[in-house]
């Protein structure tokens, strides 16, 4: 008995994987006798494709002794060419010859490659030639055939198709499962939420015959079945709030995880839900929401890492593009022709290319340089339609507001005389040499002010000599301006036209002497840059930085992000009043060190003045003006006196009301404009030209130019004289001529509903995909939902209300032994819930879930610390506030390098490529995150408190906790457990009152004043007991 | 009524969670306590046992300690001496060398040579050429080292290049060597993760961003991911119970779960309740065994003296030492990033700046490995994503992916060697060149791993840590 019992153990750790993970390369026919037919689809292909095909495939470049076995002349020979095979004799058939051959240089498959035929394989081989050697193309390539069945509905059919293949294989069904269970399956599966206490006592009421329906219909028409199905279509289409490389700074897309809740929501048929996301721009007159969905071109990864070379990237993000919609829509895995015709498919490299060159028009950038300001290409915004009412008025009232500041009047002309008589004169300072010391050239400008061009270093280093200089200064003027040949127009050299300042030293020299620094002070500047000042010690980029010697930091500095492209300057002072004598020598140094690199000035001019102090920057008006005052008036020209007056307004006492007015409301427009999101959309322009890329190089301009077209392998050659484009892509991936993109969607639904696809190879349904356990339902369900308009509600819900659906998931120990992986259903499937909702659960069984729908994304609780390793620029997370706490998990802000850790320990994908099958493990980590995150904890007190005001005796509330968190009453013995837990607790918190507090404080919901702390505290441990329950977080 | 013979739902959760006899089998404790039906053996928790078991050949070491020098070590002020370099100086770089080559942030500038910026000593018995800027990995280690000058990568950002270096490929989604190597072969200890990576950060480079990708298990399953240990706050992520309530009680909180999960187990035959109520129990562990690990107070006086490290301030130097400790308690990967390297300016105080940081930490662990007879079966690994230009970037030095050096230690390879060579200018590699995935063949080489048999199936692909491309083990290396 022993001795058996650990050969099957033994046997089974031979093809071992991870405990808790299903097998998932586990073929259905490997025991028990051969079929009497043999298929080539189902029983020959997959040895082939394994084995063979490498060497003996699609691929070309790789193919051996021209010899193919994928192809019907390969295998049967031509005219010209001998077959592989006699049809009939497999001792005469060469390919069974190399099988059976003892001779190394003849064995097939050779000893190099690793590969290695079982028996049973060779005894398939041997009977498919025995009985012609039939083949068949590859079936997912295959038109979907569309079975003739009139009359029964579709949850009959597949009940029908599913029985059949039951018999074939001599299982019995399983009965239906009971109520409760089913509930919170179709709870689960459908809006992913668990069903409330009452909603389990009035389903068990409900004696009608259409009970089930009823409760499937309520499920469908819920607001969070859309929430349900996008958490599985994000993953495909790779959507996050991040754009995944290098800095991982934060994109704007939460419009296009909206669209995608409420296409789902309005059951928006499946094609039109297609086209609007891969051509929705290109739709005639797109309205906002085709638009919004056009982001889908938009979702992959991007870059701002200076020293990205734009071609590389471009290519890159073109060919993610590729293996997103080939994955997303098609089940190919056409991303592995990039570099080489695929091994396995009928996919050449020409293929991918010319799929590629779909995506060509979409307009964008290789290097999003200076993008931490969110700037990532084309995108709208999205008010709602008050929003954009709302906006029109401020719009008016500020344009009426900005009418009478712009009316001169004889007061406000007298008084800009009187102020133009008070201006500070500044001397400009011509330096006598100016060196960079990383590799820049400084040369004056036209009108004095130095220009910067040539290499731009990670940091800088100028340093100006000055001999010509006036005989006394109060204060050094530092202005930054404009220049066009900078980037952003300047002033500075970062990509988006800033600069940091580090720090301004000027030293002094007199003849002989040696050279002192000259003390500076009371530094001001007409702007500080308030943006990114995450970690800025002085909260925002102070130009008093500049003169601090780098007390707080070498990096930290002066910079003026939102005002590129205008000038600005900074006034400093000196501490004493500066004689300089004939024969001084002045020396500015300007340190320019922040991390971020290249943010150096790009264009600049010192001056100096000689007023006595305080001179502030305030005190006099922006740089551009400086010109124009120093003009006598009755020299200046027409629009010098429009500038200088207009400027004068924003200044004038006299309109210190009518300016307070503005600002006020140009505050307010600012606010609800900053508060609407925006989304990346995508547009399009002339499309880049395509280029076969050897070997994937994106160096080798040598290759062939392509133009768009489907896979040959699935369509007809384009016509000469028409150039497709993305809409025309869009199209096809949605007619009847294209056999993978129904199947693909079914058998992926079908996951969701049992637990594996029928194919269980989500992500590939080539020819090293699983030949499906149910072609026919497969293809039956396929043709279904495209003959009835995509309709998804529909199909769902005759999937859900077929009895295969609604089998208990309990499995006999005869049919798990004979069917481990339960490929003929003959009972439902039991799983862990998917990352988000595992959190879901918790929140709404502790009723803390907010159950609002859309919106922008939310940061729950997340360890500090965790993003200590992102830069450019560093961030720390902030959770959330009130609500946004306790939203469902997808919204929670989607970190791409770093994904909240609870998520991510729960299998979530990071979502940086096409994710169509998420993994389920069962790991430590996850116990960890169930016990601690603070998520849980404050759940689980939420819990306590809803539980403890429940009237009745202890087991009366144990009974309502079950009830709540696992739909069911408690039993005798799982009662125990907890009283014993509970009592000693209570007993516990009493003696240490302060533990009950802290534990009570977890989390911002205030914990109840009016209910007594240690039994608060003990029941929380119950609650936290019930929370990590593996019951409770698996759909049954 | 849900109740199945123990044995039979003991048999299918073997079966289907196809974990190998001996060490999976659940302990008789948690058989008793637990309700699960008992078994013959009495080891404890479940345990992954790789899936290259027995080994392809006979393992030369059973772990890695991989020294990451994050954002480019710049290989000619290091380990690359290059006289040549030296006297050209200032003058620009032949075209022929720089021809049709990828640039990063030296895109349309003037070419310039840049010589070394630190003078060059022979260390050792062996006389390895090494920058003075490592006194102590010099005068301790140099006998030890088995330098490379001939790696090549394919990417030269920072990103890219990272998971390049941590997973064989630059797109996004696979898994790192550390997860490949857990897949592999399990690891030894079973009460602390088998992959574990910390990362330090210094005071002169550009402190470029460390993406979690860098290890994570890709398409593997979750187990295998790395584990990031922390500086601050929870040296792992929700290790620390909640506030309010203590060790005793968070153990009776895991025993009401493993107890309900019992019953549970046994009313339903479902294997992932087994592995559940296992996955608690280490979960459990770990939050001893993770405090205890990152507690050195009890490390001798003479330990703190050699890593210049009392420990616990997030130092590379107190890394080096907690390495060492996760390798004494059975962890098979550990990755350590020293985030500094990235010197686009003044690479001549900056690379002697970083080195400081990094110099006694790297030769303490050598040391420390050496005196506990650890090294021979222990693999250091020691370098970059990609080294720097010849070039001159301002006076500083550029991305550079076409010649760099790494350089290991111990687990059998060569002690006291050189190998390879870039060109004169330290720009490519010409002599004995070797790709990041020679790199990979050879360290799972070293565990016992044949790479080319090392497989996971991933969209139809038998998908490989070393990619499609050719690679090779590099057999020189090796004793």
């Amino acid at each position: 008995m022993h001795s058996t019992f650990f050969k099957t153990v033994l046997l089974a750790a031979a093809v071992s994987v991870p405990f808790g993970v299903p097998h998932a390369d586990a073929q259905t026919s490997d025991s028990g006798p051969l079929p009497d037919v043999i298929e080539f689809n189902r029983d020959i292909r997959p040895i082939l494709s394994e084995n063979c095909y490498f060497c003996h495939g699609p691929d070309k470049n790789k193919r051996e002794a021209d010899l193919r076995l994928d192809t019907k002349d390969g295998l049967h020979g031509t005219d010209a060419h001998h077959g592989a095979l006699v049809a009939g004799k497999p001792d005469d058939s060469e390919l069974f010859q190399r099988i059976m051959s003892t001779e190394d240089d003849k064995k097939m498959p050779p000893a190099s490659s690793g590969k290695v035929l079982g028996e049973r394989d060779v005894q398939l081989l041997k009977k498919w030639i025995e009985q012609g050697g039939q083949f068949e193309g590859h079936w997912a390539f295959l038109p979907v055939r569309s079975p003739a069945r009139s009359g029964d509905s579709v949850s009959a059919t597949i009940d029908q198709l599913v029985h059949q293949s039951l018999t074939e294989h001599k299982l019995p069904a399983s009965v239906e499962a009971d109520r409760i269970t089913l509930l919170r399956r179709l709870s689960f599966d459908l809006i992913g939420l668990p069903p409330t206490e009452i909603e389990v006592a009035a389903f068990l009421a409900d004696k009608a015959p259409d009970a089930v329906e009823k409760q499937v219909d309520r499920l469908l028409q819920s607001p969070h079945f859309g929430e349900r199905l996008a958490m599985w279509w994000l993953d495909l289409v790779r959507y996050a709030d991040t754009v995944g490389y290098h800095g991982d700074q934060p994109m704007s897309v939460s419009p296009f995880r909206q669209y995608v809740i409420e296409s789902f929501n309005a059951n928006k048929p499946f094609d039109q839900f297609t086209v609007e996301q891969l051509a929705g721009d290109l739709l005639l007159e797109p309205t906002q929401e085709q638009r919004i969905a056009s982001g889908y071109n938009r979702l992959g990864m991007m870059s701002a890492e200076g020293g990205v070379q734009d071609k590389e990237y471009l290519a890159k993000y073109i060919a993610e593009r590729v293996r997103n919609a080939s994955g997303t829509w098609l089940g190919i895995t056409l991303g592995c022709a990039e570099c080489h015709d695929h091994k396995f498919d009928p996919l050449t490299a020409k293929d991918f290319y010319r799929f590629q060159a779909f995506f060509a028009d979409i307009k964008e950038r290789g290097l999003y340089s200076g993008a931490d300001d969110g700037n990532w290409g084309s995108f709208i915004k999205v008010p709602t339609a008050p929003q954009t009412a709302q906006l029109v008025s401020f719009d008016e009232q500020i344009a009426a507001t900005k009418k009478v500041l712009e009316t001169e009047t004889a007061e406000l002309i007298a008084a800009q005389a009187d102020w133009e008589k008070s201006q500070i004169p500044w001397t400009p300072l011509a330096p006598d040499s100016m060196v960079s010391l990383g590799g820049a050239k400084l040369s004056p400008r036209a009108d004095g002010a130095i220009l910067v061009t040539e290499n731009n270093g990670a940091t800088d280093t100028y340093t100006l000599t000055l001999t010509k200089l006036p005989a006394a200064v109060t204060a050094f003027r530092l202005e930054v301006l404009p220049d066009d040949s900078l980037p952003n127009k300047g002033p500075g050299r970062a990509g988006n036209g800033n600069f940091v300042l580090s720090e301004l030293i000027i030293k002094i020299k007199q003849s002989e002497q040696e050279a002192a620094t000259v003390p500076l002070q009371n530094a001001t500047a007409t702007y500080e840059q308030t943006g990114a000042a995450d970690g800025n010690p002085y909260g925002k980029w102070s130009v008093e930085a500049a003169i601090d010697g780098d007390a707080k930091g070498a990096k930290w500095g002066w910079a003026i992000m939102e005002q590129a492209g205008r000038p600005n300057y900074a006034v400093f002072e000196t501490a004493a009043d500066l004689t300089l004598p004939e024969g001084t020598t002045l020396t500015i140094t300007m340190t320019q060190n922040l991390d971020n690199p290249g943010h150096n000035v790009g264009c600049f001019r010192f001056s100096v003045a000689t007023e006595p102090r305080p001179i502030k920057a305030s005190d006099s008006p922006p740089a551009n003006l400086l010109a124009i005052l120093a003009t006598p008036a009755d020299q200046r020209n027409e629009a010098q006196k429009t500038e200088l007056a207009a400027y004068y307004r924003t200044v004038a006492p006299l309109l210190n009301p009518i300016r307070e007015q503005l600002a006020a409301l140009e505050k307010q427009r600012n606010d609800l404009n900053a508060s609407i999101p925006s989304t990346l959309v995508t547009e399009a322009v002339a499309p880049r030209m395509v280029r076969i890329l050897k070997r994937g190089n994106w160096m080798d301009d040598t290759g062939e130019v392509v133009t768009p077209a489907f896979p040959s392998a699935l369509a007809a050659e384009p016509p000469a004289d028409k150039v497709l484009n993305r809409l025309d892509l869009a199209k096809w991936i949605v007619s009847p001529e294209n056999p993978l993109t129904s199947r693909v969607i079914m058998n992926r639904l079908w996951k969701m509903y049992f637990g594996a696809g029928l194919s269980r190879k989500l992500d590939d349904l080539g020819a090293q995909g699983e030949w499906p356990s149910h072609p026919e339902l497969l293809d039956f369900l396929a043709d279904d939902l495209r003959t009835h308009d995509w309709d998804l509600k529909r199909t769902i819900k005759s999937i859900v209300l077929s009895q295969t659906y609604r089998q208990s998931s309990l499995v006999s120990p005869d049919v798990r032994e004979v069917d481990p992986y339960n490929r003929w259903l003959a009972h439902q499937g039991r799983f862990r819930l998917d990352a988000e909702l595992v959190r879901d659960n918790a929140l709404a069984v502790s009723g803390l879930l907010v159950k609002s729908i859309g919106g922008k994304s939310v940061n729950p609780y997340q360890p500090a610390g965790y993003w200590a390793y992102l830069n450019f620029p560093t961030r720390e997370w902030q959770n959330s506030t009130g609500e946004s706490l306790y939203r469902r998990g997808l919204y929670t802000h989607w970190q791409r390098q770093y994904l909240h850790p609870s998520l991510l320990a729960f299998d979530a994908p990071s979502r940086e490529e096409c994710t169509a099958d998420r993994p389920r493990s069962n790991t430590p980590l996850q116990s960890l995150v169930l016990l601690n995150d603070p998520s849980y904890v404050e759940a689980a007190r939420a819990f306590a408190e809803m539980i403890l005001r429940q009237e009745g005796s202890t087991r009366d509330r144990l009974n309502f906790a079950f009830q709540r968190a696992v739909s069911r009453p408690i039993q005798d013995d799982e009662a125990a457990v907890l009283e014993e837990l509970l009592n000693n607790h209570i007993a516990e918190y009493i003696a240490s009152a302060a533990a009950a507090v802290e534990l009570l404080k977890v989390g911002e919901k205030p914990a109840a004043g009016d209910l007594p702390t240690p039994e608060m505290a003990a029941w929380t441990s119950v609650a936290r007991t019930i929370l990590n329950l593996h019951e409770t977080i698996t759909r049954n | 009524m849900f109740s199945l013979p123990p044995q039979i739902a003991r048999r299918s959760f073997l079966r289907n969670s196809g974990v190998s006899l001996g060490s999976m089998a659940l302990s008789s404790m948690l058989n008793q306590q637990y309700g699960l039906a008992k078994d013959a053996t009495q080891q404890d928790v479940p345990h992954w046992n790789g899936v290259v078991n027995p080994p392809h050949f006979e393992p030369k070491a059973k772990r890695i300690i991989w020294l990451y020098m994050a954002g480019g070590m710049t290989h000619i002020d290091t380990f690359d001496n290059k006289p040549k370099l030296a006297e050209l100086h200032g003058k620009p770089m032949p075209e022929s060398v720089t021809k049709g080559q990828q640039i990063a942030q030296l895109q349309g500038a003037q070419l310039n040579c840049f010589g070394p910026q630190h003078a060059f000593k022979q260390y050792g018995q062996s006389g390895q050429s090494i920058s003075e800027i490592w006194p102590m990995l010099g005068e301790k280690c140099a006998d030890d080292m088995c330098i490379v000058r001939s790696l090549h990568t394919d990417a030269i950002n920072h990103d890219p290049a990272h998971t390049f270096m941590n997973t064989g490929t630059m797109i996004a989604g696979r898994p790192a060597m550390g997860s490949w190597l857990l897949y592999g072969l399990g690891a030894e200890s079973q009460s602390l993760p088998g992959f574990v990576v910390m990362v330090s950060t210094g005071n002169y480079g550009q402190r470029q961003p460390i993406a979690a990708r860098q290890w994570h298990s890709g398409f593997l399953p979750g187990q295998f991911q790395g584990v990031e240990f922390r500086g601050t706050g929870d040296p792992v992520l929700y290790v620390g119970n909640p506030k309010g309530v203590n060790s005793k009680q968070q153990r009776d909180v895991v025993d009401a779960v493993q107890r309900l999960n019992g019953l549970a187990n046994t009313r339903y035959d479902d294997p992932e309740i087994a592995t559940r109520i296992s996955q608690y129990e280490l979960a459990f562990r770990m939050q001893s065994s993770v405090p205890e690990l990152m507690d050195v107070s009890n490390e001798p006086q003479h330990i703190f003296d050699l890593y210049g490290s009392k420990g616990g301030d997030g130092s590379f130097a107190s890394n080096c030492l907690l390495a060492r400790r996760l390798a004494e308690r059975g962890t098979r990967f550990i990755q350590l990033y020293h985030r500094d390297w990235d010197h686009h300016g003044a690479v001549k105080e900056h690379s002697a700046g970083t080195a400081k940081e990094v110099d006694q930490g790297v030769a303490a662990l050598i040391t420390d490995l050496k005196q506990r007879d650890m090294l021979k079966d222990t693999i250091i690994v020691f370098g970059s994503e990609f080294g720097r230009t010849p070039m001159a970037q301002g006076n500083g030095r550029d991305h550079h992916l076409a010649g760099f050096t790494m350089w290991f230690a111990g687990g059998g390879f060569k002690p006291g060697m050189s190998y390879g060579n870039t060109d004169e200018f330290g720009y490519h590699a010409v002599e004995n060149r070797v790709s990041v995935h020679d790199v990979h063949a050879t360290l799972l080489h070293q565990m016992g791993i044949d790479h080319s048999r090392f497989t996971y199936k991933f969209q139809g692909l038998d998908s490989k840590l070393t990619g499609v491309e050719e690679a090779n083990v590099v057999k020189d290396l090796l004793v």
